[in-house]
This record gives structure tokens, sequence and C-alpha cells, in this order.
């Protein structure tokens, strides 16, 4: 569905100052797939997918979408894509209604088609009553829906989200991606997004693609970012008489780093937690080591984003991205 | 759910239409002239600004003149409103494209087959409509008055005012587009060429005795032929020399308006 090889985007500054925004991004997308683009703000998510989108053309390398080249064919790309770039794709001194009709006919449906399906889209994403609304009297999280209603209109086999969810309050989050998961199921859909939200990629996304400085620095689902780049911390607590002891019992478990002894309470990162936890309290029992409290503290894709840049993605959500 | 499964399946296949330039240019004019038609008060309160010059300026005309112009103030002035009203509206309508900038309503189009030239054409062409109805607005409220309408001449002075502003329509577009990340500096500009455009055509108060720089001046100013055609085909006098200068200034503004406005709508995605 998206085929991309060493794709790069420059923007010239000043005759000095050139930005490097992408620097050869290499990434295949298959039918169906729902990919989430994480990165920090500039790292270039929203450069490559407006690459992706035919808004802006790459300085070097190839991309292919839908079946066709960015570069050379971006007619054959638009009219087989939707697309929810950052802002509101909607007017707003336009009618919800006319809108989402007048989006129709721009994708080549007759007024009657148009009218029918904008109708289904309101009623799909709960905006049925606005349909003669003006656009700027919505609230953020119905514009945000009308918008995802927009690029859906042509029923498009691949929808690009850039940061669908940046603005919006939890419920309205949840209630979005409530109805984006939905239409994905039904119109066997291939997802391709971009987030800064760590818990969005990690509960939404089957397929996490970290970008830093332009490139992709990590590529999997978010479980497996997790157990290969950062791993489960198991943190058991004992008698502080114990703490050597239980230390080597855990350096000794399976794939066994970061072995920290803090007061009473040792942790160690393993690529399994739930797995290994029993067997470091079976070693402990048959030592005569008694435990007195265990936890398994699952990863979050901020570790991996630390453990692979020794930068938190959480000090910079602030501000909009490159 | 059902029925959006199936429509979706439909709208599969029907999305493959032929593009051509004219449905695109049609599709784009006609959601531009969607907010007016739905809210025709703003449009009622447009004609009323013209109506607001007329009736406060044209007695001070006709005073401050010492009575040069007789009875025929009027003639002389109401084709300046209407050339003043197209020259206000086309000139701050790039504004609204800069707001589809903000929001995003203009990168969503950038995203749609709709060719990138439609876009300028479409918005430009519309500049047409609103333009009319202000025109029939002013024209049937002055005819009772001392005001004697040529029919002819005015249909004719109308469309040579509509292929001027859709040029200025044009350049207007272009320079919200070249000013689209400092947008405070579409003001700046607008406002810095509309000023001296508006006094050097003669538009307001007459030129011919002003100075001589002055006079100098308007003949580099498009808008002093278009000034000086509609005054003769309002009149009546629909092949007069002026009326054929009026066509030349408008037709080269419309050609290098939609030239530099086209241009700067393809380079508007990055």
């Amino acid at each position: 569905m998206i085929s991309t090889r060493a794709l790069t985007r420059d923007f010239v500054v000043s005759r000095t100052e050139t930005v490097h925004a992408v620097r050869g991004i290499s990434l295949d997308v298959e039918p169906g797939e729902l990919v989430a683009v994480l990165g920090p703000n500039g790292a270039g998510k929203t450069t490559t997918l407006r690459m992706l989108t035919t808004l802006i053309t790459p300085t070097s390398g190839t991309a292919t979408v839908a079946g066709y080249d960015v570069t050379t064919q971006p007619s054959q790309v638009r009219r087989r894509i939707g697309y929810v770039g950052q802002g509101n794709g909607a007017g707003h001194s336009q009618r919800v209604g006319d809108e989402l009709v007048g989006q129709g006919v721009i994708y080549g449906l007759d007024r009657r088609t148009a009218k029918l399906r904008a109708g289904e889209l309101l009623d799909a994403l709960e905006l049925k009553d606005l349909a003669r609304r003006k656009v700027s009297e919505l609230s953020g999280g119905q514009r945000r829906r009308l918008d995802v209603a927009m690029g859906l209109v042509h029923a498009p086999s691949l929808l690009f989200l850039d940061e669908p969810s940046t603005g919006l309050d939890p419920q309205n989050r949840a209630n979005l991606w409530d109805h984006i998961l939905r239409m994905r199921e039904q119109y066997a859909m291939t997802i391709m997004l971009t987030t800064h939200y760590l818990d969005e990629a990690d509960s939404m996304a089957e397929r996490v693609v970290v970008v830093d400085h332009g490139e992709v620095i990590a590529d999997d689902t978010a479980d497996g970012l997790k157990a290969k780049l950062a791993g489960d911390r198991l943190a058991v607590t004992v008698a502080p008489g114990n703490i050597a002891r239980l230390s080597e019992l855990a350096g000794k478990l399976p794939g066994a780093r970061e072995v920290i002894a803090v007061g009473d309470e040792v942790s160690v990162r393993v690529a399994d937690g739930p797995a290994a936890l029993p067997e470091l309290v079976a070693a402990a029992q048959r030592d005569g080591v008694p435990i007195a409290a265990a936890q398994v503290h699952r990863p979050t894709l901020d570790d991996v984003f630390l453990n692979l840049t020794g930068r938190s993605l959480r000090e910079d959500s602030n501000g909009k991205a490159a | 759910m059902t029925t959006l499964t199936l429509s979706a399946t439909s709208t599969a296949t029907a999305a493959q239409p032929s593009r051509n330039l004219l449905r695109d240019i049609r599709i784009v004019m006609a959601r531009e002239l969607k907010p007016v038609l739905r809210d025709p008060f703003s449009l009622l309160f447009g004609m009323i600004q013209p109506l607001v010059f007329l009736a406060l300026f044209g007695p001070l005309l006709s005073g401050s003149m010492g009575g040069a112009f007789g009875d025929g103030v009027w003639q002389w002035f109401v084709p300046s409103i209407l050339v003043m009203t197209t020259l206000f509206g086309t000139s701050t309508t790039g504004a609204n494209l800069l707001s589809e900038f903000q929001t995003g309503a203009h990168e969503r189009m950038l995203v749609t087959p709709l060719s990138r030239s439609s876009l300028l054409i479409g918005r430009a062409l519309k500049e047409m409509v609103p333009l009319f109805g202000q025109a029939v607005v002013v024209i049937a409220v002055m005819t009772p008055f001392a005001f004697d309408l040529h029919l002819g001449g005015a249909l004719i002075g109308l469309a040579l005012l509509a292929v001027f502003g859709v040029g200025l329509g044009s350049f207007s577009y272009a320079l919200a587009i070249a000013v689209r990340k400092q947008d405070w500096m579409f003001w700046v500009v607008q406002q810095t060429f509309l000023f001296p455009l508006m006094i050097l055509s003669g538009m307001l108060l007459p030129l011919e005795t002003g100075p001589g720089w002055m006079r100098a001046a308007s003949k580099f100013n498009p808008l002093s032929y278009v000034v000086d055609a509609e005054r003769t085909l309002f009149s009546g006098d629909v092949l007069s020399s002026a009326a054929l200068w009026g066509w030349a200034a408008a037709i080269v503004t419309a050609a290098l308006g939609l030239t530099v406005g086209i241009r700067a709508m393809l380079r508007s995605a990055d």
C-alpha cells in the first residue's frame, strides 16, 4: 500500500542553512495495516506524511502510495487516498453538510450519491443534527469528527491522519478513536497516522514506527518494541539482609540486565516479566529467601524511546510538529 | 450500518471520473459562493456600503467642484462607485484564502484530485457574482435620480468590470499565498497599493484639475483606463476609444493576474 525508499526532504531556510527534515526513510506498509508514526516534535513525521500525500515533493528517494508514484503520478495518488490534516478540513464559514457533499462531488460523485453518502457519514460519526450548522460553530471534537468524515467520503482504501487527536480532551479522543477503528473495519482501510501521544500509539496502532531526526529508529509492534528495546522490569521486596543474595538470583534470570538494589527492593530488566517473576520467586524460595512483595512493571513506549535516544518523549509534547 | 457499506462499495467504483478543468472550476466556484447564498444578509450588507458612499460623497462632490458637473454628477460618479466596489471587494478577497490556509481547509483541497489551477480560477471567477449583485442594486437605486441608464452600455460596462475584477481578485489571492506565513503582511501590502491606485485613477475626484505629475502617473495606472471606460460605457458610448482602452486594461490585468495567481497556487503547498 505504501512503499518508500531512501525518502528525503530538505528545507532551505536561508542561503547558509538547510534543514534536513527527513533523511532517508524506507518503509513498507501492507494493505490493512494500522501504522502509527511516533516521534518528538520536529522528528519529520509530518514532513513524511506530507510527501506521501503529494503535498510536497521529496528532495530525493521514491515513494509509491496506493500503487502510484507520488512525484510522477500525484493525481492518481490523490484519487485513492483520504487525508485528515492537522488543521480542520472544512472551511469555517461553510455549513457542515455543504462541505461534506462538496467533498463527495470533488471526488467525482454525482450530487445525489454525494448527499446520500454525506448523510451516512454524518450519521455514523454522530454529526447528524449538525448538517445545517456552520463549521465555526462546532466544538473541537465535532470538528475533528467532521474532518474524519471528509477524509472518508470517497471510501479510500488508504487513510492518512496527521495528529488526529491533538488538542482533544481524553473523552473526545477516545470517542474519535472508536469511530476511526469502526470505520476501518467497515472499509478494510489501511491507516497511517502520526502522533506524539505515547498511549495512543501504544493502544491503537498495530505497528509503531519510531522516527527521530528524520530517520526511522525502530519499527515493530508496540509489544515487540517494548520487549526488544526496553523489557519488563521486576521489582521484588525482601528483608534487607537478603538483598545481595536476591540480586545474585535476579542476575541469573534469562536475559537479565540492569540489576539495581535500592533499599529493600531489587529491580531487574527482563524480556518477559510475567514468565520471569515466578521463576525468580521459586529460586528465592529454594534458597530460603523470603519475598515480601513482587511486581512486574510493563514498559511504556517512552521507555523504548528513552532507551533508543537517551531522551524522553514526554519532555516535548507541546508546540507544533514540523 | 449495512447501508454505509453498500454505498461505500458503489462510491469506490463511481469515484473514477474523467477530470476536466471546467468541472473543477465549477466545483470551486460553487463552494466559494455557498456561504454568500446561505447568508444573503452579508451580501445585503455589502450592497449598502456603496450606497452610503453615493449618498454621502456624491453631494459633496458636486458642491466642491463648484457645480462643474451640473446635473451630470451621477453620470460621472455612479460608474466610479461601481469600480470602487470592485476594487475593494476583489482586492480584499485574498483574506478569505488566508483563513483557509490557517484552518487547514486549503490543505485538504490540495490533497483532493481538484486541479491546482481550478482552485485559483474558480475563486477568481466567483468574484463576479457579488459584484454583479451590488451593481444592480446601485443602478436600481440611482436610476430614479438624475442618473441616465443606457442598458446596453451598462451591461457591457459590468462585463468589463467583471474581467478586471477577476484579474484583481487573482492578484489578491496571489498576495495571500505569498504572505501566508506572515499573514499581517497581506493588509499592509493591500492598503499600500489600494489607495494610490484609487486616487491616481480619477475615480473619486477628477484628475484634470490635478498637477501634471499626477496626470502622468495615472497614465500608468490600469485602473484609470477602466474608470474612463466605465464612464463612457455608462453614458451609452459603446465604441469609444476610452472603452477600448478599458477593455485592453481589463484583459491585460486579468491575464497577468491569472498567470501570477495560478503560479502561486501551484506552489501553495510548501
